[in-house]
């Protein structure tokens, strides 16, 4: 045994691990930037062009963060501010009674094992200061009453969570006393945005959309001309030339969808299918090249950034006259009408109730938003026989359904989506129960954080999602993910790509697409994505 | 006895101080959590880890083929290949295992060779290991790199505009 090279000793490597347990306390012990787990810091211009404070160039790397002299103050007061107007902050800062229930059910903390990811832990990173500021016991016993000075550390371990967190609410749904920790965020990220630490993935967009209508800055004609592209395609796939409409006054429907779905992929073949629907239905509805998105990164930003960013879906319905507003599979935008529309501004007086004029179908659920939910016409649709359906040229996908926290926790949107899939399709699968409908995992990218330079944050949150996929890939061959919002079909491709590679992301619309039988439309031997459709790998291309 | 036998006969010993072993690479709040939680939904780090483990070491009590062996190996890679683990740290538990067979096994009933013979194949492990790692790695960077012109790719560059798109977003 001796002439034997010896074998590294057992336990060597490990010994050179300095395990991760601080030998203080969360309080005293700073955060730590680690690379791959932060997003880089707004550019100046985006922060001038909506009049947001402290532009300037920044690095969270750097030690110096540039913040104005008198930060603490403004933070201070920002919290007095909205601990004022926000019961739900204020509630949620006194009553948590930290019994532990909301620890495990983050996505975050269940990929990274960070103790700094339980809900309860993230938001007494807030709640600490809450006391030392705002409460007596914290005033007068200080760290004993669990309160703690506001320092530069505490800001930078703020910025660090609240942009570890997606805002998914999947904690709230296990909390006794209801408490929703993304609010806490939320207001994390108001109060470090008073200093000017907005990131420059949420930034960009936000700019671009106060300027252009859409987060990419995308003009009037690349918006009209990238649907015609997609219609070119249509055309080739079923023979019929749609020609849709812009911008068009006495419509009776705006449709307005997030902008990922006029330039994405596979978003565009999420468009596609809106557009083959609709033109089948002889709808009478108009695109707008200015309320082009349905998207809004101004709710990753601050309340009254949501609302400016908002405003324009429902000026443009003014404007253009039309009834109602149809909206497409987007997530946050759901959010924003369902929960904070009549808050901002009280129904709108100038829309319809929403009908359906192809079912005669009333959305009283829409009532007070005068909006409809894209699943939600086309799930009454089907309910009521009007749309011819193939689904056999779905044959080659093995479906299951990815609830987007907004659409799900955040409206109740459970049913349309899976109606609407079991109609156009016939392979359909689950993932388990505790990771679906209200209990979904988040993909781990959404409010904001699907940038670039945070992978291994968004590859650690989407974990949970990915192991529910990829049980239901191995157990039945699942290969696709179907799912209603533009930030999944933006951001889970790549999250298969490193977990489940065997598997691909698609809209519910695209599905629905590909198994809509059109008035002369030619055979069909390519589905929208110009692939072969299952059996007709050998037909030639017809010219 | 043989080591395989012996293996097999303290499997479970081998496997509980292994899986702690694992676990104590993360924050003493979260082994609790990784440790307790057996829906593999609910925690799939330590189930995955656990699961992982288990069949590295049946595979090595039986033929101890790499390639079957090695997709136990990758799901735990790379997991840890994400997590907050420098690359030393990510792989570690490889030769963990040496030291706890050694402990848990009675050493003078076996030859040394079969000793050697099993130190041989956890360091083939080991490089496949490191294999893996950097593979995950170069994925990530690959995903980084790729993602927004995968996303953006087929209209904006038909409009001319993918250049556009990429300086605004990407320049820093
Ligand atoms: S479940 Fe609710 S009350 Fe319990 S620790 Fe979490 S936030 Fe606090
Ligand atoms: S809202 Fe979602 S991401 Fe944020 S703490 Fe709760 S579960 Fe985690």
């Amino acid at each position: 045994m001796s002439k034997q090279p010896k074998p590294p000793k057992p336990d060597e490597l490990a010994k050179s691990i300095e395990y991760k347990t601080p030998e203080t306390q969360w309080m005293e012990t700073p955060v730590k930037f680690k690379p791959g787990m932060w997003c880089y810091g707004s550019r100046p211009k985006y922060l001038e062009e909506v009049g947001m404070p402290n532009p300037r160039e920044w690095s969270p790397a750097d030690d110096d963060w540039k913040l104005p002299e008198n930060w603490k103050e403004i933070v201070l007061d920002g919290m007095k501010d909205r601990l004022g107007k926000y019961r739900t902050f204020k509630l949620f800062m006194d009553i948590c009674v930290r019994c532990g229930a909301c620890a495990d059910k983050c996505h975050f903390y269940i990929g990274s094992g960070d103790p700094k990811n339980m809900p309860v832990l993230r938001a007494e990173l807030m709640r600490s200061v809450y006391r030392k500021y705002f409460t007596t016991g914290g005033k007068l016993f200080g760290k004993t009453a669990g309160a703690r000075e506001l320092t530069e550390d505490v800001i930078k371990e703020w910025w660090y969570y609240y942009y570890q967190c997606t805002e998914c609410r999947r904690c709230s749904v296990f909390c006794p006393y209801g408490i929703d920790t993304a609010e806490i965020t939320i207001m994390g990220r108001e109060l470090t945005n008073l200093l000017g630490l907005q990131t420059d993935w949420i930034g960009g967009p936000v700019a671009n959309c106060y300027h252009k209508g859409n987060h990419l800055g995308l003009e009037p004609h690349t918006i009209q001309s990238n649907i015609e592209m997609m219609c070119d395609d249509i055309e080739e796939i079923t023979g019929i030339r749609i020609e849709p409409t812009f911008n068009r006054k006495g419509a009776e429907i705006l449709f307005v969808t997030p902008s990922g779905d006029l330039f994405g992929l596979p978003g565009i073949y999420t468009c596609m299918g809106y557009l083959m629907l609709f033109h089948e239905l002889g709808l009478d509805y108009t695109w707008s090249t200015y309320a082009s998105e349905g998207g809004n990164f101004g709710f990753f930003t601050s309340n009254e950034m949501a609302k400016r960013l908002h405003y324009k879906i429902y000026a443009e319905a003014k404007r253009l006259g039309v009834k109602w507003i149809l909206g497409g599979e987007c997530g946050h935008m759901w959010r924003l009408v369902h929960q904070y529309l009549n808050t901002w501004w009280g129904p709108p007086d100038f829309l319809e109730v929403p009908k359906s004029p192809i079912t005669g179908t009333v959305f009283e659920n829409a009532k007070s938003t005068k909006m409809v939910h894209v699943t939600e016409f086309t799930a009454d649709l089907i309910k009521h026989g009007k749309i011819k359906l193939d689904p056999s040229r779905n044959d080659h996908l093995k479906i299951t359904f990815h609830d987007s926290c907004n659409t799900s926790r955040g409206m109740g949107i459970f049913e349309e989506p899976r109606y609407i899939i079991k109609h156009v399709a016939r392979h359909f699968y689950e993932m388990p129960e505790n990771t679906i409908r209200e209990k979904t995992f988040c993909c781990g990218s959404g409010s904001g954080l699907n940038a670039g330079e945070n992978m291994e944050l968004r590859m650690r949150g989407g974990f949970p999602r990915a192991n529910a996929v990829r049980y239901v890939h191995e157990k039945y061959g699942v290969n696709m993910l179907a799912n209603i919002c533009a930030i999944d079909r933006a951001a889970l491709p790549t999250l298969m790509q490193y977990w489940v590679p065997e598997v691909d992301v698609c809209g519910v619309h695209e599905l629905v697409g590909n198994a809509l039988v059109m008035t002369g439309e030619k055979k069909r031997t390519m589905d929208l994505r110009l692939e072969p459709l299952p059996g007709m790998e050998d037909e030639e291309e017809e010219e | 006895m043989g080591i395989r036998e012996q293996l097999k006969e303290n499997r479970e010993k081998i496997l509980s101080r292994w899986f702690e072993s694992i676990l104590k690479t993360y924050p003493a709040e979260t082994v609790r959590f990784l440790k307790k939680t057996k829906d593999q939904f609910h925690n799939p780090v330590g189930q995955t880890i656990k699961e992982g483990i288990e069949g590295i070491l049946f595979e090595l009590t039986g033929e101890g083929e790499i390639e079957k062996i090695t997709p136990f190996l990758d799901r735990i890679i790379r997991i840890r290949a994400i997590q907050d683990f420098t690359p030393s740290e990510a792989v570690a538990f490889i030769f963990q295992l040496k030291g706890i067979i050694r402990e848990e096994i009675d050493l003078d009933r076996i030859g040394s060779e079969e000793l050697l013979g099993l130190d041989k194949k956890i360091d083939e492990l080991a490089l496949k290991t490191f294999d893996i790692y950097m593979g995950c790695r170069e994925k990530l960077y690959e995903l980084k790199a790729t993602e927004l012109r995968n996303w953006t790719y087929k209209l904006l560059e038909r409009a001319n505009l993918l250049k556009e798109f990429e300086e605004n977003f990407k320049s820093k």
